[in-house]
């Protein structure tokens, strides 16, 4: 399915042309324009964003995930939580899941006090919210399928059989 | 002192291609579109197998023929994959690449006088191959009006219904030309008639874009007298672990057999735990490969119209085959191509009869550097053609 296969090469590189994608996939560039316009349309496209290594830039960004646990009631659902928490420019994912704890949160920020605060401040306060564990991350070896850092020099000879 | 060469070494030129390495250490900024391996690293979950096999001590000698187990998965994947039925006790041996295969059927297989046809443009060291065996080669051209496939006609043009052996690639190296099973069925009629031991090299089988890859040991009084190669460096992307195999009549596998047990003893122990777990688990890694391969295939295919150079429909490996445009001999082209623009491939010429006036384009590299590449090529045809 063509669609589908413009979708995968969006997935690796967002950036990829339209007249790249359609050489790729022998579609016309139309077609490959089209495609994405539905693949936006309908929202399977929510947005385009760039992969960064922060361990790169001087500035200092500070990101951590934060498990939380939640108490519902009949009047409050997940999803009503996870509303309110979402709306915070903060948050940068937040997804409910299986095991130990309920919501898993990621949270940046300019320094380790902004991002405590807002967890302090802003999370925790939260009356359904009976739990957090925050843990700062140190290191990132791979964001979005990609690895950071620097890769290898390849050491292939120019030409072979 | 200084050796005396045997005839045999002295016989082969050195690689057409050295001189290129040359030209490519003067600039640093060079994208080579040489290289005949995949850029991806092996799967994972082969490397892993390949590391725990080590971690436990797995460091001796296997059976000469391989790891029984490795043969059994070998003897599966045939058979679910190209329809082929091989005995893993006798009709299997596993190699240290493919090439070591190949070179163990010219040695057991090719008496001094014996006359191997080649179908060509082919992987370069089927000729050296057998000139060390102490044969005499008989290249059979394909050409590109024929989409670079063998047909009988060119076989008997070329009289190899004289010939004692006919060695096949495909999909091919370097043309990507691939042989359906139509275009097969004279050419196993053609050896069996003039009773040819075929060997065919099909390491590129799994990289088959247009539709399914055929065996010509499938063929109904084929297998009689076929040697099948394959192997983990293509579709598995595990070069550098030096793993293939052969497949063939139990009595041609042994005489193989007789001269691997005395040269190579057995395949890299490592590399062949990789190989199993390659087999059992990694199918999903190499249909993700063969996609992005196509996907490359189908840019450069269309970027090599746009930039007005003709290039032949590749329909299988991970080369393309374009024209170089008038007024260049393929070598020509290849070397100011690299010393102006910094992009290296490889001239035609090199892989024998009928590569003449084309390059190999391989596309086994990341598509930014396709692209770069393609641009640099542009701005020289623009420049000179």
């Amino acid at each position: 399915m063509s669609e589908r296969e413009v979708l995968e090469l969006l997935r690796e590189n967002a950036r990829y042309s339209t007249a790249d994608i359609a050489r790729m996939t022998d579609l016309e560039e139309d077609e490959v324009e089209a495609a994405i316009e539905e693949l936006e349309a309908t929202g399977v496209v929510c947005g385009y964003q760039a992969v960064v290594d922060w361990d790169k830039l001087e500035d200092e960004r500070v990101r951590a995930e934060v498990e939380l646990n939640v108490r519902l009631d009949r009047e409050t659902g997940y999803d009503d939580i996870s509303q309110r928490l979402a709306r915070f420019p903060q948050v940068k994912a937040l997804r409910l899941v299986s095991g130990d704890y309920d919501f898993d949160m990621e949270v940046e920020g300019d320094s380790i006090r902004e991002v405590s605060q807002f967890i302090s401040e802003k999370v925790a306060p939260v009356p359904e919210i009976t739990q957090t564990v925050t843990h700062y991350v140190m290191t990132s070896y791979k964001e979005n399928g990609i690895e950071l850092g620097d890769g290898e020099d390849d050491e292939r000879l120019s030409f072979s059989p | 002192m200084t050796f005396e060469l045997s005839d045999r070494v002295q016989t082969v030129p050195p690689s057409g291609i050295r001189r290129f390495f040359e030209i490519a250490e003067e600039r640093d900024d060079v994208i080579s579109l040489g290289v005949g391996e995949p850029d991806f690293a092996t799967p994972w979950a082969a490397r892993d197998a390949a590391i725990t096999s080590l971690e436990q001590g797995k460091t001796s000698y296997t059976a000469n023929r391989g790891r029984r187990d490795l043969r059994e998965a070998i003897a599966d994947y045939v058979a679910d994959r190209f329809d082929l039925g091989y005995d893993p006790d006798e009709e299997i041996i596993v190699t240290a690449g493919a090439s070591e295969a190949v070179d163990l059927a010219f040695r057991a297989f090719v008496d001094p006088g014996d006359t191997v046809a080649i179908a060509q443009p082919s992987y370069i060291s089927y000729e050296p191959g057998v000139i060390f065996a102490g044969g005499e080669v008989l290249p059979v051209p394909t050409y590109e009006e024929d989409d670079f496939r063998l047909t009988v006609e060119g076989l008997e043009e070329a009289g190899a219904d004289e010939a004692d052996m006919l060695v096949l690639c495909y999909p091919n190296n370097p043309t990507g030309a691939i042989m359906p099973a139509e275009d097969l069925e004279p050419i196993a009629e053609f050896a069996r008639e003039h009773d040819l031991t075929v060997l065919s090299d099909e390491i590129y089988a799994e990289l088959t874009y247009d539709g399914e890859h055929t065996s010509i040991a499938s063929f109904e009084g084929m297998r009689e007298r076929t040697i099948v190669f394959n192997g983990f460096s293509k579709a598995h992307a595990m070069t550098g672990l030096r793993l293939g195999y052969a497949l063939g009549p139990a009595d041609a596998i042994a005489a193989m057999n007789k001269i691997h047990q005395y040269t190579m003893l057995s395949a890299p122990t490592t590399a062949q735990y990789a190989a199993l777990e390659a087999l059992d688990s990694c199918e999903n890694d190499v249909r993700e490969m063969v996609s992005q391969y196509d996907r490359r295939r189908q840019f450069v295919l269309s970027r090599f119209r746009e930039i007005g150079m003709d290039v032949f429909e590749a329909k299988g490996a991970f080369y393309c085959f374009p024209e170089v445009p008038e007024g260049f001999t393929a070598e020509e082209f290849a070397e100011e191509v690299l010393r102006e623009q910094g992009v290296a491939v490889v001239p035609g010429d090199v892989f024998g009869a009928g590569g003449d006036g084309h390059l190999r384009i391989s596309y086994a590299t990341g598509l930014d550097d396709l692209r770069e590449a393609l641009a640099r090529i542009e701005a020289f045809v623009d420049e000179h053609a």
